[in-house]
């Protein structure tokens, strides 16, 4: 039976600041058949440059969204729908539509950036969604929370998530922990102690996920599952001229070749994006803070700490999901760990989580078994 | 933390966190406490426009309250400069370095020239500049070029809140003299700024709008009003490239030249007057690096070759606005659109 329903495709919310965002192209023409997943239109907002994907099929019977005007968050820019729904009643959803107020909204998310005292200092964080297991986000290096803006609110929708500033990044403390990477776990379990988390998922990226591994193994009993994407910690391998290029990179022009070895696809990379970087490079301390964190974490060109193939000690589920394209870690590493779920992303580099966030989202969450 | 806060209180927080990291910074200034011999009182005014208001209490001693002879306290602060110091020192209106201009000119920017590089002259000097304050001929004036010219100063004339507390320190940790030039009209303008320090480094423009068709140059006032210009060149389907040269010596050569590579199209925007001025040096090297990817004859936007009017109504004509800046761009660009 056909499906009678109109399908709005709005303007999305990608990460907690986003209000508008720049409509910069149509993938699709009004009349293509469209299958859930498929990539539909083009969007940048202040951060970075993305792609909308279907989430209903149908026929794409309307691209409302013109090229280069800017649209409120969840402002209607395209319809699907079935071919058998009428032209009129197409055009009485669009006439009625009504673009959801933000306000509200907006209150409630400034607040979700807080601040927590714990042993290493005070760690900036993002809390979302208020049901189901604890889920902590761990980013790379030079990273910050905002690295997981296309994913915070998909995992929140099943679960409670948390997304840190590791220190030495973001807006969290610039005084780095001694011992390294472990320096680090144990700084992650010291802010699931302030937050009273006595057990959590660990999704981490890059560093992030290396850390988490760390986590694991200093406290198996507090992390429920592991989830390693583009991770380190599995091989030696690494693109030393990356790190290197991203501590001293200090203008754009120099920063902006670094950033791109991150993505599949260069374009991702905005102004806003390379802006917001070189603001946080900028910040006394953060230079310092990132000489410290990369030579603890690789020396001569290769990863200092690698764990596996057996993670001894923590038998939770582990899932590791790679980008093929990945310039800084080389995907053949997503092999690395015995028994764990492994999840190469064909098009996709360094960013697997923000250049396929969909495709992210949905094997976290079908890993997590919510 | 980033919130929002205004270009005069970016500065004074700029002061603030390197007076505190840094026993050597001092701020000499005329009113900049409460009026010169005066003790010193805790909610002082804070200079002519309060900028400085508030640093009295907390470094007591390291605020001077100089007499009205800028002469005497420019050389000063520059005096202390080669000595080991740190020094602010707020000249108020840069139209007022015409009494101390020798001290600048043949003193501080020669030092470390004339030394062999063994004298170093740490010091900053900063000033408001620019009109629309309704405060006629003699304290209105875009004197950037002026300083411009000097071989061994640095200048630096921010277009906002962020740029303007990162550059300041930036300049205060600067080991060479720096011109530190403060649009009146901009004390008010908000951006997001952190509350930590930190220090933008010099020669490096801002790219703050991408654009495919024009390239506008500015810096200072100017700068929003290419925005707003761009906004406008926007609704008629002309994509401008804004870039805010922030500091415009050392200035960031580089980013002009790709930006108008790509773009093919110049427009300079520059609040001072027309000869010899930030927008003939940007066109003549655009023309000079960039020729060949130029479609069109560079573009000036300037105030006339005239004293700043004390006439309300001549002096808002005579600061370049956003439609002056949109006209010129359309005028070269306009014909890409149609292609």
């Amino acid at each position: 039976m056909a499906d009678e329903s109109v399908k709005p495709i709005v303007m999305p919310k990608w990460g907690l600041s986003m209000s508008e965002g720049k409509l910069t192209g149509w993938l699709k023409t009004a009349g293509d058949k469209i299958a859930v997943g498929e990539q539909i239109v083009e969007v940048e907002t202040d951060k970075i440059a993305g792609v909308v994907e279907a989430s209903d099929a149908g026929v794409l019977r309307r691209t409302i969204g013109e090229v280069d005007a800017v649209y409120p968050v969840k402002a209607l820019i395209g319809v699907i729908a079935d071919a058998s729904v009428p032209d009129s009643e197409i055009d009485a959803y669009v006439a009625s539509y009504v673009t959801p107020a933000a306000d509200e909204e907006e209150e409630e998310e400034k607040s979700a950036y807080a601040f927590v005292d714990t042993p290493v200092g005070s760690i900036r964080y993002a809390k979302r969604g208020e049901r189901g297991d604890a889920v902590v986000l761990v980013h790379g290096f030079g990273g910050d929370l905002d690295n997981w803006l296309f994913n915070i609110d998909a995992l929140a929708a099943k679960t409670t998530v948390y997304a840190l500033d590791l220190p030495g990044h973001g807006q969290s403390t610039k005084a780095i922990p001694e011992n390294g990477l472990l320096g680090l776990a144990k700084g992650l379990l010291g802010f699931m102690d302030a937050l009273d988390v006595e057990r959590a998922h660990l999704v981490g990226h890059s560093m992030g996920g290396a850390v988490s591994m760390l986590a694991a193994l200093e406290a198996p009993q507090r992390v429920q599952s592991l989830t390693l994407i583009d991770s380190a910690g599995l091989g030696s391998e690494i693109n030393a001229d990356y790190l290197a290029g991203f501590v001293s990179a200090s203008s754009r022009r120099e920063l902006k070749p670094v950033v791109e070895q991150l993505f599949a696809d260069p374009k991702l990379v905005s102004r806003q994006l390379l802006e917001d970087l070189l603001r946080y490079k900028r910040l006394d301390g953060v230079e310092a803070a990132l000489s410290t964190i990369s030579s603890q974490f690789q020396a001569d060109g290769k990863q200092r700490t690698v764990l596996g193939p057996e993670l001894k000690g923590f038998d939770g589920p582990i899932l590791v999901i790679w980008g093929e394209d990945d310039r800084v870690i080389p995907a053949a590493h997503a092999n690395a760990l015995a028994g764990a779920k492994t999840e190469i992303i064909s098009g996709v580099g360094h960013m697997a989580q923000m250049e396929k966030a969909s495709r992210v989202n949905e094997l976290v969450l079908a890993h997590l078994g919510v | 933390m980033a919130r929002k806060i205004s270009m005069k209180q970016a500065i004074n927080e700029a002061l603030d966190l390197e007076m505190k990291r840094d026993p050597t910074v001092i701020v000499m200034g005329e009113d900049i406490v409460g009026g010169a011999g005066a003790p010193g009182e805790e909610d002082a005014w804070g200079g002519v426009l309060g900028v400085t208001k508030g640093l009295h209490a907390k470094y007591p001693g390291r605020l001077l309250d100089t007499p009205l002879s800028e002469s005497a306290y420019i050389g000063a602060a520059i005096g202390a400069a080669t000595c080991g110091m740190r020094p602010v020192a707020e000249l108020m209106f840069l139209d007022f370095s015409g009494v101390c201009f020798d001290q600048i000119l043949n003193q501080a920017a020669k030092f470390k020239y004339m030394f062999g590089g063994k004298a170093k002259t740490p010091v900053v000097i900063r000033a408001m500049v620019g009109a629309g304050f309704r405060a006629a001929a003699q304290h209105s004036q875009m004197l950037t070029p002026v300083f411009t010219h000097i071989p061994g100063l640095k200048v630096v004339c921010p277009s906002n809140a962020y740029d303007a507390k990162g550059l300041l320190i930036q300049a205060i940790r600067d080991d060479d003299p720096v011109i530190f030039c403060e649009h009146k009209n901009l004390y008010g303008h908000e951006t997001d700024v952190p509350a930590e320090a930190y220090a933008i480094p010099f020669g490096e423009a801002s790219v703050v709008r991408e654009g495919k068709d024009v390239t506008i140059v500015s810096y200072g006032l100017t700068v929003q009003r290419a925005l707003e210009a761009a906004e406008k060149l926007a609704k008629d389907r002309i994509q401008a490239e804004v870039i805010d040269l922030r500091t415009l010596s050392p200035i960031d050569w580089d980013t002009v030249v790709e930006s108008v590579e790509s773009t093919g199209r110049l427009v300079v925007v520059d609040e001072a007057n027309p000869r010899c001025s930030i927008a003939t040096d940007v066109a003549a090297r655009v023309a000079q690096e960039a020729f060949n990817a130029l479609k069109a004859a560079p573009q000036m936007v300037t105030a006339p070759h005239a004293p700043v009017p004390f006439s309300p109504v001549l002096e808002d004509l005579y600061i370049p606005t956003a439609d002056a800046i949109a006209k010129a761009a359309s005028k070269i660009a306009s014909h890409a659109i149609a292609a």
